[in-house]
Parts: structure tokens; sequence; C-alpha cells
């Protein structure tokens, strides 16, 4: 059997199983709707304040930044279902020497701690992000080519902020109790529900050059409405893979450091 | 009188220690509440097109001051609280001779001082990027402030918990907070100045607690103009409230707490 089909059915076999145990908590469903809708209500009534008696941010219509914010409860849904439950683990794993088990497992143990589980409860946001999208995408005008054009930058996107948010949990190799290193990260990412041109000229190059947050949502903003600068695509591009390649480097580095709980 | 003073300075003293233990997570903390000088960003730069009611160095020093008030009034009562229940930890408290609120309170004050010289280097980087934010508020204006962010402090650990009582009942308090979260990020004024609210908005969150978790103290120490003696009322109603909730919940939970064996 070919190495990826072999990934491919562990992948299946994880999923199934933590869909499994995650469901005999239907009523956690329910919280989480409520607590997506409040979200989503609220992050709506916060763009509107900016939007009230005809004020814009620069060059982008109320639909526009609209789309935006579709982008980033897209990727929060992401982040809630896949990266939050895996990643945060890492730092635990560390910390109670159950990385261990980990590192014996015939198959890459990066792998296995990026999607050994999935929370459902993340779905919510996926859905709602999707209906935003749709939303103001049908108010654009906009076609299935923009779409699938806009699929290209949000894959970066993804790829992007799962190596930030590995990169980040793999340092727990060194600093033990960091649990907190990827809230800051997600205090960061907050940036990304408004289109960069909302904020001044410092914050820009800062969340363009620094914390890539300008990659993850307002690229892929752009792309759908086919203002894309192909300049910048490939700058995305070229940041998903360098990041991505990085953090699988970064992890083998990391393991060279991990003297595990009993040595 | 000297027994109350000598047991409060000893928690205090215990949990400062334990607090400096993990000075790099305290620093961590700190800059995961960064939301506000994120938005500080957006509104600056609305404020300069558009016709907002507020400079944009009224929204600087507005979300510099929402980001010291939220430093000043983190609570995180609830999730410890639904540990101790859940596996049993809360059992060797009760048999103290003191209530085992008094050592979350302790840890909640001794980590504010331990944050506090985080809290004013931040403020000092702020004002060095941002000189001409700079302000000094009035002797008067600071000493309100400084009652009002403790009046903050204790609606909120009294309001948290209380949702923390629920322990008793259900495995996942945190849950209602997360929810009770929702209204507080987008009512409080943590987002926005509440200046900048619809009216009717405003006025129905006048009456709810939180713009007085966030709006309130923030715009004392900037000197934005509110009603004050509102302000406290509406804080001490809502205090009262959630005070009788409170010691209801416990008396009750606790009957609950040993009915299960423990």
């Amino acid at each position: 059997m070919p190495r990826w089909s072999r990934y491919f059915e562990v992948l299946k076999l994880f999923w199934s199983t933590a869909l499994a145990a995650e469901l005999e908590y239907r009523a956690n469903f329910v919280l989480a709707s409520i607590s997506s809708s409040g979200n989503l209500l609220g992050s709506i009534f916060g763009l509107f304040l900016f939007y009230q008696k005809g004020n814009t941010f620069q060059g982008w219509t109320w639909e526009e930044a609209f789309l935006v914010l579709g982008v980033f409860t897209l990727l929060e849904g992401f982040s809630n279902t896949f990266l939050g439950p895996n990643l945060n683990k890492i730092v635990q794993h560390v910390q109670q020497g159950t990385l261990d088990f980990v590192l014996l497992k015939p198959i890459s143990s990066q792998f296995w701690l990026s999607t050994r589980t999935l929370s459902p409860w993340g779905l919510p946001d996926l859905l709602f992000g999707l209906g935003m999208i749709g939303y103001a995408g049908g108010r654009l005008g906009l076609g299935v080519g923009d779409y699938l054009a806009g699929l290209v930058p949000l894959s970066f996107g993804l790829a992007i902020l799962y190596s930030l948010w590995f990169i980040l949990g793999a340092t727990s190799i060194w600093f033990v109790k960091i649990y907190n290193v990827t809230e800051v990260l997600r205090g960061l990412l907050e940036a990304g529900r408004y289109p960069m041109a909302a904020y001044p000229a410092a914050y820009r190059f800062f969340f363009t050059f620094v914390v890539p947050v300008a990659f993850l949502t307002t690229v892929p903003a752009e792309v759908f409405l086919g203002r894309s600068q192909l300049l910048l695509l490939l700058e995305a591009g070229g940041l998903a893979g360098g990041l991505l390649l990085f953090a699988h480097r970064f992890w083998s580095f990391a393991l060279r450091y991990y003297t595990s709980a009993s040595s | 009188m000297k027994d109350f003073w000598r047991k409060a300075t000893t928690l205090l003293r215990v949990q400062y220690a334990y607090m400096v233990e993990y000075r790099a997570e305290l620093l961590l903390w700190a800059l995961s509440g960064s939301l506000p000088l994120i938005l500080l960003g957006v509104w600056t730069q609305a404020a300069q097109r558009g016709q907002l009611g507020l400079s944009s160095l009224d929204f600087a020093r507005y979300f510099l001051s929402v980001f010291i008030v939220r430093q000043l009034t983190v609570i995180w009562v609830v999730w410890e609280f639904e540990q101790q229940v859940v596996q049993g930890k809360l059992s060797p408290r009760l048999l103290l001779p003191i209530d085992p609120v008094w050592e979350h309170v302790a840890s909640h004050v001794a980590e504010r001082l331990a944050r506090l010289p985080f809290i004013v280097g931040l403020a000092a980087l702020f004002f060095v990027l941002y000189p001409g934010a700079f302000w000094i508020p009035s002797l008067g204006k600071f000493l309100l402030f400084l009652l009002v962010v403790a009046s903050t402090f204790v609606l909120r650990f009294l309001m948290q918990y209380t949702f923390a009582l629920f322990s008793f009942w259900t495995e996942r308090a945190s849950a209602i907070e997360e929810v009770w979260m929702i209204p507080y990020l987008f009512l409080s004024g943590l987002i926005a100045p509440l200046e900048v609210f619809p009216p009717l908005v405003r006025e129905i969150a006048l009456w709810l607690p939180f713009p007085y978790l966030v709006h309130f103290p923030a715009s004392i120490l900037v000197g934005l103009p509110v009603d004050v003696g509102r302000g406290l009322l509406v804080m001490l109603g809502w205090g009262g409230v959630f005070l009788v909730l409170n010691r209801w919940l416990w008396k009750k939970g606790l009957k609950q707490y040993s009915g299960m064996g423990a």
C-alpha cells in the first residue's frame, strides 16, 4: 500500500473516532451554535459601526468589507475545528511526557499531532463564513470563476495559519508551559476582521511583514473581487510554502532537544 | 480584626509568590489582550476621515484606557472553580475555617500586583510610539477611576463566581461564562466607545452591566463625559442581584455537592 493512502486511512480513523467521542456531548452543539450566532451578530454590528453616516474603509464598500469578515469567520471556523483542538495539545503532551508515545508511532509525528482529532463545534462558524461570502458575493455579482480563483489564496492563508500555529506549539519543547503563546497569536489574528486598508501605515506593515494577517483575509478577499495583484498572490504562495517547509524543519530540529519525561 | 489582616496578608503573600514564578506567562497573558490596540488602529484611521464625534486622539486615549482597564479586571475564577469541583479538590478546602472564595480573591489580587509592572511598561511603550496621545488625568479623575475600576473588578468577579457555582450541577460551567462573554465583547465598549453606537443600542446597553465593565472606567480615565452617579448606581444594582444569587447558589450547591458523596 502506498504511503499516502495509509495516511489517508489513518486520517479517516482519527476523525471518525473524534466525531463519535464528541457527539456524546450533543448539548454542547446548542451552546456552540448560540456562541457562533452571537459572535456573528456582534461582528456584523462592529463592522456596521464603521460604516454609519456614510463612512467607509478607503476603497472598500460595505459588501466588500463584509466579504472580508466572511473570510475571517471561515478561518475562525477552520481553526476551531482543526487547529485549536490539535495544536493546543502539543503543550500538554510535552508537559505530561505523553509525547513519547506519539514519537514511537510508525507515522510522522507532525501528522499525528496536527490531525489526531477534530471538533465539530467549529462547524457553525464554517457555515456562517460560507454564508457570508455567498451573501456578499451575490450582492457583488461574483461568478464561479471568481470563487475558484479565491480558493487559491484562501488555501495559502490556511497553510500560513497552520504553520504559524504549529511553530508556536513546537516551541513548547523548550518552554514547556506556553499555552498562552497561541492565545497571543489568536489575539493578533483578530486584526484580520477588517481589510488592511482600514489600518494606519505602521499597522499595515506589521500585519503584512511581522504577523502576516494580511495574507489570511485581505488578499483572498481581493482575489474574490478580481482586483488581485499577481505579485501579492505570488508572495502569499511563497510565504505559505516557505512557512510549511520551515514548520516541518523546525519540528525535527525541536525534537532533537526533546528529553522525555523519564530520561 | 488583627486576625483578619494576618490572614489576608498571608493569603496575598503566598499567591504573589506563586504568580511571580510564572512571569513569562504573565507577560504573554498581558499581550494576548491586544485587541484594544488593534481597534485603536482602525478607529484612529476612521476618525481621520469621517465625523464620528470623537477625534483620532480621543480614540487613541480611549483604547489605551480600555487596554489598561481590561488588564486590571481580568477574571478567571470560573475555570479554576470548575476544576476544583470536577476533580474533587474543593473538598479539603471546605474543611478550612475560611470561605474558599478568599483564596481565589487573593490570587486575583496578587496577580494584579505582579502584572502591574507590565501594564506600566506597555503604557510607557505606547506613549513612546505615540507621543501625541500623552495625557495626565487630574488627581480627582484618577482617584475616581481607581474607585470605579475596583468596583468593576468586584462586579466582574462576582458575576463570574456566580456562574462558577453552577459547577455543582453541570460539568461545564465555563460554557455559561463563554456565552456571557459575547454581549460583553460587543456591548461593553471594548470594540468601540459607546459614543459611536446608535442611540437606541446605547440606551439599552446602559441599563445592562456590560458598559460599566469597560466603557465607564475607561471614559473616566480619558475624561469623556459620563454620568458617574447613574453608573455607580447601576453597578451597585447588578452587584446586589448577583450577590444574592451567589450566596443562594452557594448554599444550595454545597448541599448538592455533599450529596454527591464528597
